[in-house]
């Protein structure tokens, strides 16, 4: 029916054309064929449609600004993100301060410029100097955003520890994620493909003394303030592991161990009373009510964000932060893999 | 010395042609022909028609994202039993934003854009009879529709085309039994690719030699029109990156069907370990981004060239700051070559190597700048003529600069680590590239119609489909930047599985309904080129009173281009409203004025 419905939709814009083609073909033998040159009211109308649209376009920049800027993710849940933001802000302080001057100089341009009856351009082919200036002020801003993102980077990638980190494996499969939390050691027992069998999804070696006391859990709870260095697996395609709420990510790589460390600032519990993210679950409580959905509360989440596959949309582990003593309490009833395997 | 052999060269292809007036049959006229224009018209005709598979899927999967898991007896209509009841499977969802990548990046702005305006403007504008190659050009379009034919059969196989999104990462890409798209789809894929990159490399090569060593008399490095300077400068990528791509599609192959491991090791699929063992999926990225990093000023460059002749002709002024132009095109080039890694910062390579990637990549920013300014200066004090082409040209300066810009924050390792394969880089890409390639592309084809068919298109469906397309591709793309500082993964099947993106809700329902605007709208542009071809009125030789060799060629196509001597040139191609000229154009076959300086 509905492809019945769409020949005879496709049928009808065809014919309107035609119907459209005609009329200006006959108009335009009135005007002895001069109606595809552009004549200087056309000039003068598209023109004027380049400033109204052009800045139409701008002022709804502003107006997506108002509206969905508050979309964006809350403030930083980990130590390195605070840094992130900052970076983030000065980068996008200098991007929009670049696009409010220049597309309204490019529409207002092709606005006054607009060709009428009897006017000549410019000759203007060159100026060195106007030249340099703009070469010269972009690699000045960009030599700020490069040096401060450099240093940004060598922090995140190398970072500087006070105290030693928690070693957690964050590990991938299609479609889901475990972690395994290298226990009272702090060292991973070796793991590899060849030893996945039956509730050993990991692969771990249970010969290998140091994974006796590891922890395999289907949660990430993490204490807070407390610097976690993450290592990455998968076992079979690449996955990607999105933290967005603590301004991280790193690909899960078959074959290679991959890392990424940050240090959660802020605990669950804690970022529900964030006023925006409270704002956010309100809306977002609303619209679910009125599907007839489950209340959503905020949990900090993983998600997969290479894609992996089918269900790649919906490769997700929820990620609790806590105080020291709750993540202490619950390790403490979690079963270690001597226990399990 | 040279011009002189090459003026005797033509003086005998004339005599050639005088002798021998062979008759022409459909078939040599329209299908193996190896004159230039055609060819032109042909890759142009094959881009269309890829580009309107291209887009098709793009409305279906934006129907899926806006009404995720909904069933619309559309989908079902197309799709069939990959949409039973009319809802999509997260399987075909992705084969779809996969091909609907493939197709536009390769089949629609490389083969249709840089090969149609390569092959139709070189040997006109430079004052050449024809490519240094015909038999070259004709066979590299005969291997881009052979390719074409093999990505379109992918998309009937039983197990559904390609699926592992453009860039085929593997291992994803290399297994069969990771998704069902990794089957037989992936083979006719890979094949497909493998028949383009052939297509692109010999077309390539033709239009590299051609420029090299046909230009006429006069015609200096110096003096090519920006269009020219872009063509050739994306040749020399092509030559230099497409291969890179050839021997990382050929490794897939050999990873697929004969055992190799080059790019996998230690997999566990399907309750098993794979035999697969030390090879790195890693490789494949850094030999796919260091063709993919290139092609996007493979697209992008002949847009630029395209917009800044079309500028400066219609602002009825040079191009402001020719060489820095030409010095940007040439600087955009060379880092374009040393930035790949920018694709890669989360993958775990070396953090030192993610620090080189990040000074190189936003250093393109700068020669970037200089060409946006130098277009808005050459607006500057014009006498703007508001073809179709010129509106296409303004708005890829817009589209350049607003895409362009993100690329700051992207290019940024540090910034790339919260937004990566978020929908800020799907904004970001379609802006900058997509948008800005394709405007080119018909800015391109409205201006140069006249060239191709001797009609002209229809002017009020011109500004009609602009119109249309400026602003619903802005309200298609613009909101994405929001959904990815959101936190939104591009992607996904639906965003129904995590509840903290059921407020991006309605922005997908907006932009759905920009996109099926913005589709149809292209209809218009479809029905005006196929009707002007036939029932346009009759064009003039030089419609737009320009300067370059092009419009010194008769209106009906000849082989060989000019009926009698190839034109001399005696000036740059951007002598528009020069001081003492009688016209606001002096085309590059006048000699200089006694007493008139030559310009620039």
């Amino acid at each position: 029916m509905s492809a019945v419905s769409i020949i005879v939709l496709v049928v009808l814009v065809i014919l309107t054309l035609v119907q459209v083609m005609r009329i200006s073909e006959i108009s335009s033998e009135i005007q002895k064929g001069k109606d595809n040159e552009v004549s200087p009211k056309d000039n003068d109308t598209q023109g004027r449609l380049m400033l109204l649209v052009g800045f139409g376009f701008i002022i709804s920049v502003v107006v997506m600004y108002i509206a969905w800027g508050r979309h964006s993710l809350p403030e930083p849940s980990s130590a390195h993100g605070a840094e992130i933001d900052s970076l983030w802000n000065l980068s996008m302080l200098i991007i929009n301060i670049v696009f409010f001057i220049v597309q309204p100089i490019l529409f207002y341009f092709a606005y006054k410029y607009r060709g009428k009856k009897g006017t000549k351009a410019t000759y203007y082919e060159h100026n060195n100097r106007l030249e340099l200036f703009w070469t010269m002020v972009p690699a000045l801003a960009l030599a700020v955003l490069i040096i401060w993102g450099l240093n940004v980077w060598s922090t995140l990638m190398m970072p500087e520890n006070e105290e030693e980190p928690i070693l957690v494996e964050v590990y991938a499969q299609q479609f889901n994620w475990t972690v395994r939390y290298s226990g009272g050691d702090n060292e991973l027992g070796y793991a590899t493909v060849h030893e996945i069998a039956g509730a050993n999804i990991l692969g771990v070696d249970t010969q290998d003394p140091a994974s006796a006391d590891d922890i395999v859990t289907k949660e990430l709870h993490l204490p807070v303030g407390k610097p976690i260095q993450f290592a990455f697996r998968s076992q079979d395609v690449i996955h990607s592991a999105y933290f967005p709420h603590f301004r991280a990510q790193m690909n899960c790589v078959p074959g290679s161990v991959t890392n990424f460390q940050f240090t959660p600032t802020v605990t669950t519990a804690e970022i529900r009373q964030n006023k925006d993210v409270k704002a956010h679950v309100e809306e977002v409580n609303e619209i679910r009510k009125a599907k007839g959905e489950d209340v959503w509360d905020f949990n900090y989440v993983l998600l997969c964000n290479k894609i992996c596959g089918a269900a790649h949309y919906n490769m997700q582990m929820d990620i609790i932060v806590e105080t020291q003593d709750e993540f202490d309490a619950w390790l403490k009833e979690q079963k270690t893999v001597a226990e399990t395997l | 010395m040279s011009t002189t052999t090459t003026t005797e060269k033509n003086n005998h292809f004339q005599d050639h042609l005088m002798e021998h007036h062979h008759e022409e049959n459909f078939f040599t006229k329209y299908l193996f022909t190896m004159d230039h224009k055609m060819i032109g018209k042909q890759f142009l005709i094959t881009g269309m028609f890829m580009g309107i598979i291209g887009v098709m899927m793009s409305m279906l999967f934006r129907l899926e994202i806006a009404y995720p898991e909904q069933s619309f007896p559309i989908l079902e209509f197309f799709l069939g039993k990959w949409a039973p009841d009319g809802v999509m499977d997260p399987n075909i969802y992705l084969a779809l934003v996969t091909i609907h990548g493939t197709i536009m990046v390769f089949f629609v702005l490389t083969a249709g854009l840089s090969g149609t305006f390569s092959n139709l403007l070189i040997p006109l504008q430079i004052g050449a009879r024809d490519m240094a190659s015909g038999f070259m050009n004709a066979l590299s379009y005969w291997f881009f529709f052979a390719s074409s034919v093999v990505m379109v059969t992918s998309l009937f196989v039983e197990s559904g085309p390609a699926a592992a999104g453009w860039t085929v990462y593997p291992p994803l890409s290399a297994l069969p039994q990771a998704m069902p798209g990794s089957g037989a789809g992936m083979t006719l894929w890979l094949i497909s690719m493998t028949l383009f990159i052939v297509s692109s490399l010999l077309g390539s090569l033709n239009y590299i030699v051609t420029v090299l060593n046909m230009r006429t008399k006069g015609m200096s490095m110096t003096r090519l029109p920006l269009t020219i300077w872009a063509f050739f400068v994306t040749a020399v990528l092509g030559v230099l990156s497409f291969p890179v791509l050839l021997s990382a599609a050929l490794l897939l192959m050999f990873d697929r069907m004969l055992g190799t491991s080059f790019y996998l090791s230690d997999i566990f699929m399907g309750g098993e370990v794979l035999s697969y063992s030390g090879g790195s999926p890693v490789l494949y990225q850094h030999l796919f981004w260091f063709l993919g990093h290139p092609e996007v000023y493979i697209i992008l460059l002949p847009a630029l060239g395209i917009s800044s002749e079309v500028i400066a002709t219609n602002s009825r002024k040079p191009i402001f700051g020719y060489r820095a132009m030409v010095g940007s095109i040439l600087a955009i080039a060379f880092l374009s070559f040393i930035v790949w890694g920018h694709h890669m910062f989360v993958t775990g390579m070396n953090p030192f190597l993610g620090s080189v990637f990040t000074f190189t990549t936003l250093l393109i920013a700068i020669p970037s700048a200089v060409k946006a300014f130098n277009y808005i200066t050459t607006l500057w004090k014009g006498n703007i003529q508001f073809t179709p082409a010129m509106l296409f040209s303004i708005a890829l300066v817009s589209t350049f600069v607003t895409g362009g810009l993100t690329g700051v924050i992207l290019g940024d390792s540090a910034l790339d680590i919260n937004v990566h394969d978020t929908y800020f880089v799907v904004a970001h890409f379609h802006i900058v590239m997509g948008l800005s390639a394709i405007y080119g592309m018909f800015a391109g084809v409205y201006h140069w119609f006249p060239k191709m068919y001797g009609r002209m298109m229809n002017k009020s469906m011109g500004y009609a489909h602009f119109w249309l397309t400026f602003i619903t591709a802005y309200g298609v793309f613009f909101p994405m930047h929001f959904l990815g500082m959101a936190g939104l993964p591009r992607r996904y099947y639906s965003n129904t599985a995590f509840p903290m993106f059921d407020n991006l809700a309605d922005i997908n329902v907006l932009i759905t309904y920009f996109a099926i605007i913005g589709g149809a709208a292209q209809l218009i542009f479809i029905f005006n080129f196929f009707y002007s071809i036939w029932r346009g009125p009759k064009s003039k030789q030089n419609p737009w009173r320009g300067n370059s060799l092009e419009w010194t060629t008769p209106v009906e196509h000849i082989h060989g281009n000019w009926p009698g001597d190839v034109p001399v040139v005696y000036r740059w191609a951007y002598d528009y409203s020069k001081p003492g000229a009688e016209e606001d154009f002096v085309p590059q076959n006048v000699p200089l004025a006694e007493g008139e300086e030559s310009g620039h």
